[in-house]
């Protein structure tokens, strides 16, 4: 058995709203190993946005225990966990989040300054995983310049860079029509396959969740 | 840590019109700024010229200018008593006693202005080189002649070579122009002492009395003598450069402390301008300022990024303001001296300290402007601003 990378034990996340309890989560219990494609699905407003932010460490806990690497979430300050997500965790959004005023290139190498590599390097590491995604070609273009399956594959370079252990991704096909979908999760697959990322995806469509290896639902706030 | 300067700049280009509004509103509160300090320092830079460092100026004590002073002839000739006054080649002693009247005449922009006209002696040519006949002739000592400054013949009516001017209940004739090289001269007429003495009456003395030290140093040797002369115990010697530079320390201070206060007032409005500005910026990127979280970047980098959008902003805004207030230097303007109660003509100066107090003012109104929306930025929950896409 491949070690834990997630380790999620009796873990309840709710907000406050006016000083009102909105339970969210509801004793999730869940891990995910190392090497692992797992599919997040359940209806909306089920919480599966708020898992996945809980862990990528943009989020914190209410009760129970959440271990990502092994580093306990919980545990870390402010900065420190925003060092963590630098290291550990790539991002995929639904709606790309790239930043409209850089190209393609720069999105890319935005995580690599918080790094220590020299300008050189970045650069190879960027061309690499614009490579990877199949857009070499494409580097100094504007967001705006490409089509949504470009930049989704855009974002995906940017979240792959610093070679993380864990991407998650939000819905990353949410926004796309069927052919670009499927080039993103054919993409995502190899990521997978080939690099042995493991990869936490929400998603909607069951031919997205068909590629992980593991599909898991929420509902209602519990996961089964 | 470092969100690129480049990522700053270039949203300056998707807004441009925003962002060229406040540049704007920025630039006209440090031209005005400027403009007030510009004037002050070229008031005081004419007075400053108007003075040389090796000239004496001797004026009673209590005196706040030259017409208020009087000092009669014996206490002239106690002065011509004292050490260190430099002698010509023929040995006579470079000292002018000078006699300082006010007139008023027709400003060429319309009104009357006070013209301050002074009597000198021909020793006052060789204590003030600056001073040089640029058109017609010298007056004639004992005639109702006088010269003009460059500044009275462009400034006020009737003042050109061959004009008549009616003052002291007399007829003068104007037989020349001359240059004073800046000084508060330019905006003078002089004429023969003795002429004007007996003009106004005043034949029992002198407004003040001008000497050139032996040696440039000589000052605290002379002062040291005439202090111990009892008889000239309530006149007071000082530097020429001195004399005219306080004559100018008032109207200035003046100026700058309104010049200040209304600049400060408009300032409220502009920095109010870059805050909106900054707030629709924040506001327009809270996604982007979330997705920069998520990727690692901490609250501080996202404060400084937008600090130092609306400190960029206002330093262009400076450099603009800046620009159009050097333009001013190309013109002069002629205005009372409430100080000394006469018309004095000085161009706008600019300086090191100018510059720099007009930009470390337009960046206070950046920063202050940017402070709370970069906070504002800063503090966003990540959740939250990735949630409002
Ligand atoms: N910051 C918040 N403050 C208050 N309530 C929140 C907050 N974030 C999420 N919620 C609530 O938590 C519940 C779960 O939200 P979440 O976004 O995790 O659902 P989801 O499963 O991702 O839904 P969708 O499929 O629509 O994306 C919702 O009812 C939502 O309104
Ligand atoms: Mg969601």
């Amino acid at each position: 058995m491949p070690n834990t990378l997630i380790d999620i034990k009796n873990l309840f996340k709710s907000y406050w709203r006016d000083s009102i309890e909105i339970p969210v989560l509801n004793d999730i219990t869940l891990e995910v190993h190392d090497g692992e494609f797992l599919a997040l699905m359940g209806p909306s407003g089920s919480g599966k946005t708020t898992l996945l932010n809980l862990i990528a460490g943009i989020d914190r806990p209410s009760k129970g225990s959440l271990t990502v690497s092994g580093t306990n979430i919980a545990d870390l300050g402010e900065s420190a966990l925003a060092k963590w997500r630098s290291q550990h965790v790539g991002f995929v959004f639904q709606f790309y989040n790239l930043l409209p005023v850089l190209t393609a290139f720069e999105n890319v190498e935005l995580p690599l300054l918080l790094t220590s590599l020299s300008k050189a390097e970045r650069k190879k590491h960027v061309e690499l995983v614009l490579d990877v995604v199949g857009l070499g070609d494409r580097m100094h273009h504007y967001p705006k310049q490409l089509s949504g399956g470009q930049e989704q594959r855009v974002a995906i370079a940017r979240a792959i860079v610093t070679d993380p252990t864990l991407l998650v991704a939000d819905e990353p096909t949410g926004d796309l029509d069927k052919h670009s979908a499927e080039e993103i999760l054919v993409l995502l697959d190899r990521l997978n396959q080939e690099f042995k990322k493991t990869i936490v995806m929400v998603t909607h469509d069951p031919r997205a969740a068909e590629r992980a290896t593991i599909q898991r639902h929420l509902d209602k706030g519990e996961l089964s | 840590m470092k969100i690129p300067l480049k990522y700053t700049l270039r949203n300056f280009k998707s807004r441009r019109l925003t962002t060229a509004i406040t540049v704007l509103g920025i630039a006209l509160v440090v031209f005005v700024f400027a403009a007030v300090l510009m004037m002050a320092h070229g008031i005081q830079k004419t007075l400053v010229a108007t003075g040389s460092q090796d000239n004496v100026i001797i004026a009673r004590k209590s005196a706040n200018g030259e017409i208020s002073s009087i000092i009669v002839r014996s206490d002239y000739n106690t002065i011509l008593t004292l050490p260190h006054i430099a002698k010509s080649s023929e040995g006579k002693p470079l000292i002018s006693g000078e006699t300082v009247v006010i007139i008023n005449l027709p400003k060429r922009s319309g009104g009357l202005s006070n013209v301050c006209v002074r009597g000198v002696a021909l020793e006052a040519f060789t204590l003030r080189p600056q001073v040089k006949i640029i058109e017609g002739r010298m007056f004639t000592a004992g005639a109702r002649e006088i010269i003009v400054g460059s500044s009275i013949a462009k400034n006020f009516e009737g003042a050109g070579i061959g004009k008549t001017v009616e003052f002291g209940g007399n007829t003068w004739t104007i037989v020349g122009r001359f240059d004073g090289g800046g000084s508060a001269f330019d905006s003078e007429m002089w004429g023969d002492n003795d002429q004007l003495q007996d003009a106004f009456n005043r034949r029992g003395g002198y407004s003040t009395v001008t000497f050139k030290l032996d040696q440039p140093d000589a000052f605290n040797a002379f002062k040291a003598a005439f202090d111990r002369e009892p008889r000239l115990q309530q006149f007071e010697p000082k530097p020429e450069q001195t004399f005219f530079a306080e004559q100018s320390e008032n109207m200035t201070l003046f100026i700058r402390i309104l010049g200040i206060f209304i600049t400060i007032v408009f300032s409220f409005g502009s920095t109010i301008g870059a805050m909106i500005t900054m707030y629709a910026a924040v506001a327009n990127r809270t996604v982007e300022v979330g997705t920069l979280r998520a990727l690692g970047f901490r609250r501080r980098s996202i404060l400084s990024a937008f600090l130092s959008e609306s400190l960029v902003i206002a330093f262009i805004g400076g450099v603009f303001g800046l620009l159009l207030a050097s333009v001013l230097q190309f013109f002069s303007i002629s205005m009372l001296n409430f100080q000394s109660f006469s018309e004095l003509e000085f161009s706008f100066a600019l300086s090191p300290s100018i510059i720099g107090w007009s930009m470390f003012f337009s960046l206070t109104m950046g920063l202050l402007g940017g402070f709370l929306p970069a906070v504002r930025a800063a503090r966003l929950n990540i959740v939250n601003a990735l949630r409002s896409a």
